[in-house]
């Protein structure tokens, strides 16, 4: 063994500039990458599905600049947006999952659990049916003045002399109850018209997604992932318990705040522009832990965790399409979710309280 | 390399770390008001009392994590508070009552997050962390066990990690609450051992403890607390004595010499029977049974 260097028990890099220096974890790197390969890779194969079948060949041609006319306008006007939210939007969900994970230290602490996407529907729908719009952007300020509130709302109710996770889970999942039965309430009062349009909009799905909404969108997300990097550091040091990130020099305060608000960020814009898509941010961070085998939630890993996944569902819905009929991303992430959840409860379960076998 | 801010001078006559009239507390409730206290340089500092006295809180307010609401923490002659995070996380570590490893984390990975306060957004990782972490892993002898998942560690390696993390933070000032209280008694005085070998190097330690032997033994400064106030400070030989143990702690114990190291050390004294002298076996020529207890009362009075 080198006297000099550290025997991490994985393998890493370490980087070393003039400007600069880290250290990698390469099954981590590799994980990731294969990972966000992968949703490129499943993206770009749903682009040659729909009514009008494309293949491979016709889809590389026109994304090159080759086809011409109305291949052109499905592939590129119609269908790529499509593609694309279904790896930036996966990646956010893994992202914002990996954040509240890691905020409350518990796998079941995702933002879908706890109430946030709940709170930015019903902002939602408060925004269709009392203000009447339907424009992108008062939706997505609806969406993340929405979360924001749930979030703080929980935030705020689970708090005695800190935050504790598995206290704000709960108190997340009673929220999240409560804004359910208010969401039920304000379409049973609403005109049919728009209460399709919402019930459209909660199946969540990402078929409908154009290109002026994803154009801020994108934007958005690009401020997300900036910030999240920026925390993250921060964010593993606060994995430690309060007061060790304090004396390692964290202001837990500011960053525990810049964290929800970035976490509840990727969630809305996913809402805002898709509808509510669960169990990604869920799964995941999970999911991408066992592959990276990384101490704690790996950003990078769940993000490409989740463009993989979501990718991978909205091509499942495509195919299904071709079948039977079209059935919303949202509604097969919820399915393959579910079971997830169970899994991941029996195993929470045995775990504590050597309960189930 | 260390961070020169680490090893500036302080104020000269002053103590580097220095507590004037402090009210500290959690949101209402106030536990210690208007306390002064001074941790002398160099020293070895227990701070001993009854549960619930306050030591922790002290600790903590030393440490930043818990901000006086009156009167000011002082580290080398400035509020603590006035300093960037990061600065006072080069000169002061603290070691938690309760720490949390993330789920699948390996050793050095823990202890090498003792080096946050030297990183920053481009450098995540010098040669001068590296060599921290090594000489941590090493002090702590950890180095064959880096490689290893915490949460397969026994309860006294996993104690080692977390002073190996807070050994890399290479802070001169390290503050420990309660390290010794889930370990059992050969572990509590390796890592006796180990704090004082950091004392030799010319670190300051501040221990809270529980064990009034063990804090008599190791430390060459102890603070008495009680009630959230602090009754007395000194050296152990000066400050130990049978009356204040029953004063603070309401225990009739005999002090006496420990026969190891000559420093004070505690022997409760046995409440139904009031004997305050040891039973010596040599005490009985005839080699007959030594006299339970009971009786030895009688004989003393």
């Amino acid at each position: 063994m080198n006297k000099e260097s550290v025997a991490f028990g994985y393998r890493t890099r370490t980087l070393r500039f003039r400007w600069g220096s880290g250290r990698v974890g390469v099954r981590l790197l590799t994980v990731s990458a294969v990972l966000f390969l992968t949703a490129v890779v499943l993206a770009t194969v749903s682009l040659t599905y729909g009514d009008y079948p494309l293949t491979l060949q016709q889809v590389f041609a026109t994304l090159t600049g080759g086809e011409q006319g109305f291949e052109r306008t499905i592939v590129v006007k119609w269908r790529l947006p499509i593609a694309i939210a279904a790896v930036v939007f996966g990646a956010l969900l893994g992202i914002g999952g990996a954040i509240f994970q890691s905020l409350t230290r518990n796998p079941l602490g995702s933002p879908d659990v706890i109430g946030f996407d709940s709170g930015s529907f019903t902002a939602v729908v408060l925004a269709i049916i009392v203000v009447g719009t339907n424009s992108y952007w008062w939706l997505a300020f609806a969406a993340i003045a929405g979360g924001l509130v749930t979030a703080f709302a929980v935030y705020v109710l689970s708090y005695r002399r800190g935050i504790q996770g598995f206290r704000m889970i709960i108190i997340g999942i009673a929220v999240s109850a409560m804004l359910v039965s208010v969401n039920h309430y304000l379409i049973s009062r609403a005109e049919i018209k728009d209460a399709m349009t919402v019930g459209l909009w909660k199946a969540g799905t990402i078929s409908r997604v154009t290109w002026p909404p994803m154009i801020p969108a994108l934007a958005v997300a690009a401020l997300i992932v900036v910030a999240a990097a920026l925390l993250a550091p921060a964010m593993r040091r606060l994995e430690l318990g309060d007061d060790a990130a304090v004396t390692l020099g964290t202001r837990s305060g500011p960053v525990r705040l810049g964290l929800i608000v970035a976490g509840v960020s990727t969630v809305a814009v996913v809402t805002a522009a898709a509808g509510p898509i669960s169990f990604i941010a869920l799964a995941a961070p999970q999911l991408a832990r066992r592959l990276t085998r990384s101490a704690g939630e790996s950003l990078l890993a769940s993000a490409g965790m989740g463009a993989a996944l979501l990718a991978g569902a909205h091509l499942l819905s495509l195919y299904i399409a071709q079948l039977y009929r079209p059935v919303p991303v949202g509604l097969i992430t919820v399915c393959l979710g579910g079971g997830y959840m169970i899994w991941l409860l029996l195993r929470e379960a045995r775990q504590r309280y050597g309960l189930v076998r | 390399m260390k961070d020169p801010s680490g090893t500036a001078d302080p104020a000269p006559g002053r103590p580097r770390v220095v507590v004037e009239d402090a009210t500290i507390g959690y949101d209402r409730r106030t536990i210690s008001e208007r306390l002064s206290v001074a941790i002398p340089d160099g020293s070895f500092t227990a701070i001993i009392g009854p549960n619930g006295c306050g030591k922790s809180t002290l600790l903590r307010a030393l440490a930043r994590v818990l901000t006086p609401s009156t009167g000011t923490v002082l580290l080398d002659g400035k509020e603590i508070g006035a300093y960037k995070p990061k600065e006072v996380a080069r000169r002061m570590g603290l070691l938690p009552q309760t720490s949390l490893a993330p789920d699948g984390i390996r050793v050095a990975d823990l202890v090498a997050r003792g080096r946050a306060p030297y990183q920053n957004l481009i450098h995540q990782w010098r040669p001068s962390d590296e060599a921290a972490v090594v000489a941590a892993l090493a002090a702590t002898r950890l180095t064959e066990l880096s490689g290893r998942l915490v949460d397969e560690l026994s309860g006294g390696q996993r104690q080692r990690v977390w002073v190996a993390m807070l050994l890399a933070q290479d802070t001169p000032i390290m503050l420990l609450d309660e390290p010794t209280t889930f370990l059992d008694i050969a572990h509590q005085y390796e890592l006796m051992e180990l704090l004082r070998t950091f004392h030799d190097e010319g670190k300051t330690v501040v221990c809270v403890l529980h064990d009034l032997n063990q804090a008599a033994r190791y430390a060459d400064h102890l603070i008495v607390m009680r009630d959230g106030r602090i009754i007395t400070a000194g050296a152990p030989h000066d400050v130990i004595t049978a009356e204040l143990v029953e004063d603070v702690f309401g225990l009739r114990a005999l002090v006496t010499p420990d026969p190891v190291t000559g420093t004070p050390s505690v022997i409760p004294l046995d409440p139904r029977t009031a004997a305050v002298r040891p039973v010596e076996p040599d005490d009985d020529p005839h080699g007959e049974p030594a006299l339970p207890r009971r009786h030895e009362k009688e004989n003393i009075r």
